[in-house]
């Protein structure tokens, strides 16, 4: 206690200096809990984006289906079994179709996937329904990446090119009737979407599928022999993978941050050591043991952490908290390495984030300002007073 | 010996490592203080005055010999004890006044009695009164870079007798003061040395010290050569 009120005076006396370092310490924790508050945000959209747009809570796919793999397309979709057939017609699961196609916008050549999907699903986020229409060509919806990249708009009709399952080439007119806006780039970037049975129809394939999209909100997870079941924490691996990476980068950086400020509050305690011998003497003439006056050092040093808390709380509150409600706008349409990411980004700040943030500088700052401070103890006090130590 | 005495010097000898030899600065010192004297080591330069109140404060430990302050053998004390002896019996009072730089002068006088862990009005008392003994009562809240350095020494007087310690030890406490405020701590120690008994031990080669003390020890080459009781200023 006495050690703390001691250090709380000759800190606040020391003036600028402790201000500097208490400030550059205050901004890594605001800086800290800002950026991994945004990216456990953007995760816990990312997560939500793909589950309703994409992963659902699994899928089923054919067994030769590789998504990495185009040219396993040909060969990875067959007639829907009864049990998946079943649970189509019960709202469980939506089937799709895929087949590599080449669209011809403005007489450029673009190859995508193109995906059969049941209008009337309600499995999946993507608009289909909007497929419901009766048109001379085929309807067909994409989404804002692929509308910007083959610069394609609603009402627009472009020539598409498909093998059907006998590899023979044929070509058709469709109409986007819909440009959707959707987080997930790879339900948008290089992808169409038509009604399945048109599909089935171009390639001479009915009643086929290539995977099962199973609902958010629903429970299925029976083996189907022929098809493979995916579980939703399979289909996110990667995406995780993605974020840990991202989680890893910025800890880098704050690595380094971190270094810098330590090297300050070491310099700053190594400088006073040597500045404050005589003062040390002091103290140690006085009746303070000489473990009580490396106590003091060290708490003085620690308590830059301690009031960086403060005066990081003082601009950080109000920063963290309007990031929280008002969001991180990011630059349109940004593409980062595939990971869903929305227009905003709500940051969200654990109670773990936090503390663990405080208690991790917290305990740096005392290291470093315990190491020059151990040199005290070594200190004779005759030489002490005099200041006469090298 | 008289181990009643306040201090009990025998046959102490003290040596420093000086390159691969020694280098003896108290040669066989035998001395006894009593409560309440008013003592100067004195004598010139190299003489070993400093040498010896810091062991007498037990700053430093005796190479040879017996020293025993207040009941403490000094030779044998570990460091956590003498930092005890020296918190709860002694003042220092040092010739560039020692404060701390960043506190005030009530936080200052206040040090010494927040180590004793005294309550908190207990302490307010004991510094208003030690501010009142040295006069700077009206200057509670200032720092030491903005006082004199004779206000800085009585500051270091004040926080050095705050506690009423049995003994303060004063190393050339004059030598940075002009001859005005030189008299003027001088008396205030010599009226708190009757009024509360304090035992004060100077080292100085400062007649005007010299002029107050009641016994004037003189040293030459870590030897004591004359040891005299006198007629001083103060009565
Ligand atoms: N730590 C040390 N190492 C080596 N020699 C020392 C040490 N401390 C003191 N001495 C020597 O011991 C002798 C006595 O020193 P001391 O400081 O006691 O003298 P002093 O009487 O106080 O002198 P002054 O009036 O100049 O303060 C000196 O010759 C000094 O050089
Ligand atoms: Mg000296």
């Amino acid at each position: 206690m006495l050690a703390i009120k001691l250090a709380y005076r000759n800190l606040i006396g020391a003036g600028l200096r402790t201000w500097l370092n208490v400030f550059v310490l205050s901004f890594i924790y605001v800086l800290i809990i800002w950026h991994y508050g945004i990216l456990d945000g953007w995760n816990e959209q990312a997560n939500k984006d793909m589950k309703v747009w994409e992963a659902g809570n699994g899928h089923y796919w054919h067994q030769s289906y590789d998504p990495y793999d185009f040219f396993t397309l040909e060969e990875s979709h067959s007639q829907i079994p009864e049990i998946l057939q079943k649970a189509t017609n019960e709202g469980i699961v939506t089937p799709i179709l895929l087949s590599q196609a080449t669209v011809y916008p403005d007489g450029r050549i673009q190859s995508m996937l193109l995906r059969g999907i049941t209008p009337d699903q309600k499995v999946v986020a993507i608009p289909s329904a909007e497929l419901n229409v009766e048109l001379e060509e085929i309807p067909a919806i994409i989404g804002r990446r692929m509308a910007k990249s083959c610069k394609l708009k609603e009402g627009d009709i472009t020539t598409i090119r498909w093998r059907d399952v006998n590899g023979t080439f044929d070509a058709t007119e469709v109409k986007i009737v819909k440009v959707f806006n959707c987080n997930v780039p790879s339900v948008d970037a290089g992808q169409m979407y038509i009604p399945i049975e048109k599909l089935r129809e171009m390639m001479q394939a009915p009643n086929e599928a290539t995977i099962f999209v199973i609902g958010a909100d629903a429970e299925m997870s029976d083996s189907v022999s022929g098809w493979a079941y995916k579980d939703y924490d399979f289909l996110m691996t990667e995406m995780n993978e993605m974020m840990k990476m991202k989680k890893v980068g910025g800890s880098f950086f704050y690595v380094i941050l971190m270094l810098l400020a330590m090297l300050a509050i070491f310099d700053t305690q190594v400088l006073s050591i040597f500045k404050r011998q005589k003062e040390i003497g002091t103290y140690i003439a006085m009746g303070m043991t000489r473990p009580q006056v490396v106590s003091l050092f060290t708490v003085e040093g620690a308590m830059h952490a301690i009031l960086a808390v403060i005066v990081g709380a003082i601009y950080g509150v109000p920063f963290l908290l309007w990031q929280m409600k008002t969001g991180m706008s990011m630059p349109a349409g940004s593409d980062d390495m595939g990971i869903p990411i929305a227009e905003s980004i709500f940051p969200v700040y654990g109670v773990g984030l936090i503390v663990s943030t405080m208690l991790l500088v917290l305990i740096i700052t005392t290291i470093v300002s315990y190491l020059p401070a151990r040199k005290i103890s070594k200190m004779k006090p005759t030489d002490a007073i005099k200041g006469k130590i090298q | 010996m008289e181990q009643n005495s306040l201090i009990n010097i025998n046959n102490l000898v003290k040596r420093f490592p000086v390159g691969k030899g020694e280098f003896t600065a108290l040669n066989g010192i035998d001395l006894t203080f009593e409560t309440g004297e008013f003592a100067g080591l004195v004598g010139p330069s190299g003489s070993g005055k400093t040498t010896l109140l810091n062991i007498i404060g037990s700053l430093d430990t005796p190479s040879d010999g017996s020293v025993n302050v207040i009941g403490q053998d000094i030779a044998n004390l570990n460091i956590k004890k003498a930092a005890v002896l020296r918190r709860q019996h002694m003042g220092f009072i040092f010739q560039t006044y020692n404060l701390l730089p960043v506190y005030t002068v009530y936080e200052n006088i206040e040090f010494p009695l927040l180590l004793l862990k005294m309550s908190g009005s207990d302490r307010k008392k004991a510094v208003m009164d030690a501010l009142d003994w040295v006069g700077l009562t009206d200057k509670i809240k200032s720092r030491p870079a903005q006082l004199s350095g004779g206000e800085c020494q009585r500051v270091a007087i004040a926080r050095a007798m705050v506690k009423k310690p049995e003994l303060v030890l004063a190393d050339e406490p004059t030598a940075n003061l002009d001859a005005a405020n030189s008299h003027n701590i001088l008396k205030m120690m010599a009226k708190l040395n009757k009024e509360l008994k304090t035992t004060f031990i100077f080292a100085t080669h400062d007649d005007k010290v010299i002029q107050y003390l009641k016994r004037k020890i003189s040293l030459e080459d870590g030897k004591i050569v004359n040891d005299e009781n006198v007629i001083n200023k103060g009565e």
